[in-house]
């Protein structure tokens, strides 16, 4: 445990030494406040006319900005996800430091879970990110918080998988960009093979859209907690971390 | 307190290392020879647990590498052929990061990472960041990374690579200034820097062990036959001819070659080789005095490690000094 506090911090500092962080955060920070102004001023508009045509139950805020923005920032994350994944291994073995970690007395595993526990946390940043425009939600309106924490948990869930992917991939290349295109590429086919399921209903369909992340976190996305997806997503992080462990002992045995 | 037997290593299509076995004692240094992609950064990685053997076994310090690395790794101290640094780090965080990588803490660790970047002269840079750095700094940086944790075993794989040449010297010194609390094994090209550093040497070449010996009993090995240069000069008015003084060395009993290698009106300069195991010096001497010539010089010519290793392993040291980074790959 201790020792993966130890990658845990210098991935960390690494992340937030370098612009990576930084840039990543931004990025984020404008795209989602771009998006969280929009739904805002639907929702203010969609509330005057209805308003004006006298009539209407009250609005609710959780269906109307929360759960579309929660799907968004879904959505947004796979493109980011690349960018936090790609350096973490092919880094280390471009530049030999490798072997650094691998004649410490360290065991892979460790390593494995510093460098994705690491990733997961820039992600939580980029939530807090998220979190700070929800706060104005919570001060001029009163929506509900408990489908916004189902919410974030879907995210994190959803994260660590793909970061997961991500860190796979990059033990398996040198070249950072390689793993980059090649994070990006899974993330983008884990989102749209859900697409199948609107017109094909055969088993090969189903399986398909069972595979996509994007299907699971609807649950999440409607404060709904499903075991079935909860399962989803550990099971990928698992797999995933469980190969990444696989694909770094072949290195020794291929190198 | 490393013992390698029968060690082989196999990629692909190529074997890397071939059937080695050596052993090396407590307090050692120990070089490690040989041409380009002879094995030598395979054996290290094997001896430091980053690659498996094929075949064969290999111990350090009484643990395998590959029944329990662990214990191996928290024993060795090693330098790749790159310094393994994080150019984002400054040299100070970077030390303490690897010392906590092999389990130091606390006060213990502040006390080590002073100590060493005291002892490879880098307390000066600490506080830069590591990218910054000199190719010569960077390569301390590299091996105070490797003795942070005071490790029993140093393996340090090309330590005086891409160093300028007093940098050399004050890696060497240190080097030297580790062994006796380390066993060091260190794998170069450099000849004379073996010589100058090791007590024994290890010299492979295309995976297969050539020779491990001590220094001192390899040149001897090699030697067997002895080189002996004669000046001799001419006295008064004594009859004075090259061919005339060189049919008299090669009668001398136990000689089996004589070169003239310089002469002029008032010397010669003679290269005489002896059979193998025969002294000649004492006989040659007094065939020169007895015909009336002065001697001016007489010297034995010790074989060069540069020589040893070139019988042995048959190549050129010039190729093996183009040495390309990741030769095992």
């Amino acid at each position: 445990m201790r020792n993966v506090g130890i990658i845990f911090k210098k991935e960390i500092d690494s992340y937030f030494v370098s612009p990576v962080a930084y840039l990543l955060l931004t990025m984020f920070g404008l795209i989602f406040g771009f998006f969280f102004w929009n739904a805002v001023s639907y929702f203010v508009m969609v509330g005057i006319e209805s308003q004006m045509r006298g009539g209407g139950g009250p609005m609710n805020l959780n269906e109307y900005v929360i759960r579309p923005l929660l799907s968004n920032v879904s959505v947004v994350g796979l493109f980011f996800i690349p960018m936090m994944t790609m350096r973490l291994f092919a880094e280390e073995k471009r530049t030999g430091t490798i072997e650094l970690l691998a004649t410490s007395p360290i065991r892979d595993i460790e390593v494995i879970l510093g460098k994705w526990l690491a990733a997961v946390a820039l992600y939580g940043c980029m939530l807090l990110f998220t979190a700070v425009n929800f706060a104005f939600l919570f001060r001029y309106g009163n929506p509900d918080w408990k489908p916004l924490a189902v919410g974030y948990l879907g995210l994190l869930l959803q994260a660590g998988g793909l970061l997961a992917v991500g860190t796979l991939i990059s033990t398996m290349t040198r070249n950072q960009i390689i793993a980059g295109a090649a994070t990006f590429g899974v993330c983008l086919m884990l989102w749209i093979l859900e697409w199948v399921s609107g017109y094909e209903t055969a088993a090969w369909a189903q399986v398909l859209a069972y595979c996509s992340v994007i299907t699971h976190f609807e649950s999440f996305a409607k404060g709904v907690i499903d075991s079935k997806d909860v399962v989803f997503y550990i099971s990928l992080i698992f797999l995933g971390l469980f190969l990444t462990s696989r694909s770094m002992e072949s290195l020794r045995w291929r190198s | 307190m490393i013992t390698v037997e029968g060690l082989t290593k196999r990629y692909a299509r190529t074997v890397a290392v071939d059937n080695i076995s050596f052993q090396v004692q407590k307090g050692q240094i120990v070089g490690f020879l040989g041409p380009n992609g002879a094995g030598k950064t395979t054996t290290m990685r094997i001896l430091t647990c980053f690659l498996p053997p094929s075949e064969g076994k290999a111990t350090v310090a009484g643990f395998d590498v590959l029944e329990q690395p662990m214990e191996v790794k928290r024993r060795i101290g090693y330098l790749p052929e790159t310094p393994p640094v994080y150019p984002e780090m400054e040299v100070s965080e970077y030390l303490s990061f690897v010392g906590k990588l092999k389990g130091l803490s606390g006060p213990n660790l502040a006390r080590r990472v002073d100590e060493v970047s005291e002892r490879c002269a880098v307390a000066d840079v600490r506080h830069k960041l590591i990218g910054k750095l000199s190719k010569g700094y960077r390569q301390r940086v590299g091996l105070a990374q490797a003795i942070i944790h005071n490790p029993d075993v140093l393996i340090l794989d090309e330590p005086t690579a891409g160093l300028d040449p007093k940098q050399i010297n004050e890696t060497r010194d240190l080097i030297k200034g580790l062994a006796g609390d380390h066993t060091i094994i260190l794998s170069t090209h450099i000849l004379p820097e073996v010589e100058q550093t090791c007590e024994q040497v290890i010299i492979i070449s295309k995976g297969r062990l050539v020779a491990t010996d001590s220094v001192h009993n390899l040149q001897n090995r090699a030697r067997g036959a002895e080189t002996v240069l004669v000046e001799v000069a001419p006295r008064d008015s004594a009859p004075f001819e090259q061919t005339v003084v060189q049919r008299k060395l090669e009668q001398v009993a136990g000689v089996s070659r004589v070169l003239l290698r310089d002469a002029s009106p008032a010397r010669a300069v003679f290269e005489v080789e002896s059979l193998k195991d025969k002294f000649i010096r004492g006989d040659l001497a007094r065939a020169v005095v007895e015909s009336g010539w002065n001697l001016n010089e007489l010297h034995t010519t010790a074989m060069s490690l540069e020589e040893i290793f070139l019988q042995l392993t048959g190549s050129e040291p010039a190729a093996a000094a183009a040495e390309t980074p990741g030769e095992a790959q």
